[in-house]
């Protein structure tokens, strides 16, 4: 980058705003999608709403596309750095502004974490209910370029339910307040529009959300069955009851086995777990707690246990949260897809994508969130063995092909970006596509934000590593592999 | 003249090319949208039939009004151009109700009540609760995202769309979202489009999540002797653990306010529930209440020389706005308000002539804007348009909403100028 550019963005931001030694750049390479990795030219770290706007006025002014970065833990490639572009990241910007809580409304900027906003209530008796799995680590600005949503969202919804209010630097450098404080704006839910956009819309530096009373009584059960379609026609009779599960949870055997290995939650043994949270009032919740038990043993149960106490509900949890990471204990190399079906295709496509993975000759570790459909097939592979790396990504594409036959999603949750910007044809036609290509020239007619990702035919400019190479943070022990 | 009605003329005849003769006829009075009269009403019959109906407009330079069943048309600016209604009347079928995946695929002009019919079958229901349910059609509901007393426990009318199909004015036909409950591929059209009041396109087709009609359900209303105390127990049940889905504050003067809550779920929690909102009311004593939740609908009634407005604040300012109301409209006008406890209130003005309601009006609209809240004129005599704008004055958004009008309709085919910034 032009010396006299660097000089300019260190007049604004100062030393310590600034990251421009090749060293620490590789940090920010990639993000959790760490098959795709571009040295970004300079890394820029504003402090507040005027610096990230003077910078993006240069970065405007030059044509200098931008990629706005939180944690790194995006599993789709958003915050894949743009050759000859610049990354700007919010970690600095990690101040919780405001807690109203007799309004339930917490204003924040983009880089605090997820798991904080919580943790910042929680004393009040309320909580903020989007729980990405990564959520002690990802930012709520990663969230709203995201959506992202979590294993409680069948029945609280996900980022954008909660997202009431953005200040946003556009790529002009204006900023711009969307919707507010209150429930209702007049004109354009552009707050709406704007979450999910992954960063093709401009830079939050702002955040206005609202948070939940925690519920009186949380309680978990866990089943243990001999199949998955066993596990499924368990959560089918349980909605169809009536009743609204907060989470509704299916792992099979493989993943069971790399979560037993990584962090012993002391599951029972069985080829499909299901775990169903309640949630609500005291009395309702135990009442129909009562009932989920025989629903299970009439669809095959083996086992089921009842978290006793909030410790052992934990215990529950920690081994789902982890299954993904977990996976690297059984795998050397492994891909994570995010297919979304209607669920009561679950069984059909099980079926499939177990015959798809004895046809390619690779393991298959299932984790999914049976309430909402939302599949996390984890395709396993070793890259030291030739042609694995490509067999594994063809697998997970078919899969990806069978859920949007099945009239599902590419993604429930971790983006296009840039994995999957390839098949977004598959899922919407060329008029769909224009149309949202609009939507994005009105927000960024400079084509600056995160420019290459979420449309096909975009640059490809990634460089593919030959091996591995552990990410930085990871080397230092500081992450594990999402 | 002629040239014009040369040009009407042929638009008849394109028109008729696409629907068929019987499905286009000449407007009546009644078809009128705030005094603005328009030539014709068109029903296409498939939703491809409205995509070329509005390629053919856009390109011909004539205006169209989208209408489903037409309960909520006076909404808006007085449209600066309508030559047709695009009604969606025949598009009424409910595609498919996929019970066991909880979603329903249903067409625009398929009526809230028909709509709510057809799921009760399988014991679930769309939970929204829109004023005019027997008349009102889902894309009506979406167009003008109207949200009712269930909001506060199953999110306004966006969070219960997954999917939508348009046509836009360049007659391509689009989908957005999809038909699973999780999604974020490609941007949220979806969002964008609800509560755009048909200036972007005409939806066609939607598809929602569902819930499940609830086993039981129980009403209890309180009266207080002030706003400030009724708020105060407002606060007090948002606090607490009780599961509600309903809290609403109705008051036609300042000294007498009441407050409904309403619970759903199994009979035993339900009696659970009544025992421990007595701990939370204290010396407040609750009894079981009727028909309470048609409030909002009922301001509705006989309102046409009335000016009902939509305020958004926050809910602790519910108090502060119910006081504001009745201090703005002193003894020539008469104020009715119907608050949730998610801070939307409906206000309506009634008084003997145009001018009173005018002062009261611009007070109230003061006073939200001091609390940072919002006013949206919902209904009010078409006299009284010409010189307010409806949806207020919009900060800094506003151009980025001009941008967006501009590149989905460039030519304003769609509902010019009725809504915000005379989009």
């Amino acid at each position: 980058m032009d010396a006299r550019l660097v000089s300019e963005f260190r007049a604004i931001l100062g030393d310590a705003g600034l990251v421009a030694g090749p060293e620490q750049l590789r940090t920010y390479e990639c993000d959790g999608l760490t098959l795709y990795r571009v040295p970004p030219d300079l890394v820029l770290l504003p402090s507040s709403t005027q610096e990230m706007q003077a910078v993006v006025k240069i970065c405007h002014r030059e044509r200098i596309p931008f990629v706005a970065r939180g944690s790194g833990t995006g599993l789709s490639g958003g915050a894949l750095p743009i050759k000859g572009g610049v990354v700007i990241s919010l970690t600095r910007m990690n101040r919780i502004l405001e807690i109203d809580v007799p309004n339930a409304r917490v204003v924040l900027e983009p880089g605090v974490t997820n798991a904080a906003i919580t943790a910042a209530v929680s004393g009040y008796g309320y909580f903020y209910a989007p729980d990405p799995a990564s959520q002690v680590v990802c930012t709520v600005g990663g969230n709203v370029a995201e959506n992202s949503g979590g294993v409680h969202c069948f029945k609280y919804g996900v980022t954008t339910t909660y997202i009431m209010g953005l200040e946003v630097v556009l790529s002009d450098g204006s900023v711009v307040r969307l919707g507010g404080k209150t429930m209702d704006h007049p004109g354009y839910d552009v707050v709406g529009a704007f979450v999910g956009s992954e960063g093709n819309f401009g830079i939050v530096t702002k955040i206005t959300l609202r948070i939940i009373k925690k519920p009186e009584t949380t309680q978990t059960l866990m089943a243990a069955f001999n199949s998955i379609s066993e596990a499924g026609s368990a959560v089918s009779s349980v909605i169809a009851s009536g009743m609204f599960p907060a989470g509704l949870e299916i792992m099979d055997r493989l993943a069971l086995e790399a979560v037993e290995a990584a962090v012993h939650p002391n599951y029972p043994n069985c080829q499909a777990l299901l775990l169903v949270e309640l949630d609500g009032s005291k009395r309702e919740v135990e009442l129909l707690m009562e009932k989920v038990g025989p629903m299970c043993k009439s669809c095959g149960a083996t086992e089921i246990r009842l978290a006793k106490s909030e410790a052992e509900r934990m215990a529950i949890w920690k081994g789902r949260k982890a299954a993904f990471a977990s996976v690297g204990r059984i795998s050397p190399n492994y891909l994570v897809q995010d297919g979304v079906i209607p669920r009561t295709a679950l069984p059909r496509v099980l079926g499939e994508i177990e015959r798809l993975s004895a046809e390619a000759g690779m393991r298959v570790a299932n984790v999914f969130h049976a309430g909402d459909g939302n599949l996390h097939p984890l395709v396993l592979y070793d890259r030291r063995i030739k042609g694995q790396e490509e067999r594994a990504m063809a697998l997970a594409e078919d899969i990806l092909r069978l859920c949007v036959e099945a009239g599902g999603s590419i993604t429930g949750e971790h983006g296009i970006g840039e994995e999957k910007k390839h098949f977004m044809p598959v899922m919407f036609s060329e008029a769909d596509l224009n149309a949202m290509q609009r939507l994005r020239a009105a927000f960024d007619p400079y084509q600056l934000c995160n420019p290459t990702k979420m449309f096909p035919g975009t640059d490809v400019n990634f460089q593919r590593p030959i091996a591995y190479e552990p990410h930085p943070i990871e080397k230092a022990g500081l992450a594990q592999r999402y | 003249m002629s040239e014009a009605r040369t040009q009407m003329d042929q638009a008849w005849t394109g028109l008729n090319a696409i629907v068929g003769r019987e499905n286009l006829r000449p407007a009546f009075a009644a078809d009128a949208v705030d005094g603005m009269q328009p030539s014709g009403v068109i029903a296409p019959g498939t939703a491809q039939e409205v995509a070329e109906v509005l390629r053919y407009c856009n390109s011909a330079g004539l205006a169209i009004i989208p209408r489903g069943g037409g309960t909520k048309l006076w909404l808006g600016n007085r449209p600066q151009k309508a030559d047709f209604i695009l009604s969606t009347e025949r598009l009424n079928r409910v595609i498919e109700h996929a019970w066991g995946d909880m979603t329903v695929t249903v067409e625009a002009g398929c009526t809230i009540d028909n709509l709510q019919r057809t799921l009760k079958e399988h014991g679930q229901q769309l939970a929204a609760d829109p004023m005019r349910s027997d008349g009102a059609t889902v894309g009506g509901l979406l167009a003008t995202a109207e949200s009712g007393t269930l909001r506060i426990r199953y999110g306004a009318i966006r969070d219960l769309v997954l999917g939508l199909e348009m046509a836009l004015p360049d007659g391509n036909l689009i989908k957005a979202g999809g038909k699973v409950v999780k999604n974020v591929a490609g941007y949220d059209l979806t969002k964008l489009t609800i509560g755009s009041l048909g200036t972007l396109g005409v939806i066609t087709r939607a598809v929602f999540r569902l819930h499940p009609v609830p086993a039981a359900t129980a009403t209890y209303s309180t009266l207080l002797p002030s706003a400030s105390e009724a708020s105060k127990l407002v606060l007090a049940i948002l606090d607490s653990y009780l599961v509600y889905t309903g809290v609403q504050i109705r008051a036609q003067r300042a000294d007498q306010v009441a407050l409904d809550i309403r619970f759903e779920g199994i009979p035993e929690s339900l009696d659970d529930q009544y025992a421990k909102l007595g701990q939370v009311a204290g010396a407040h004593k609750f009894e079981r209440a009727g028909d309470v939740w048609t409030a909002r609908q009922k301001l509705y009634a006989d309102a046409n020389g009335s000016v009902i407005s939509k305020c958004s604040v926050l809910p602790a300012q519910i108090g502060l706005l119910c006081d504001a109301v009745f201090r703005c409209t002193g003894s020539a006008v008469k104020a009715t308000l119907v608050a949730q406890a998610t801070g939307v209130a409906e206000v309506r003005l009634d008084a003997a002539g145009v001018q009173p309601l005018t002062g009261a009006l611009n007070a109230l609209r003061e006073e939200v804007d001091r609390l940072e809240g919002t006013l949206i004129v919902e209904q009010c005599p078409v006299s009284m348009k010409q010189e307010l704008d409806v949806w207020g004055t919009l900060k800094d958004a506003l151009p980025l909403m001009q941008q967006i009008k501009e590149k989905f309709d460039p030519a304003r085919t769609l509902n010019p100028g009725r809504f915000v910034g005379a989009i």
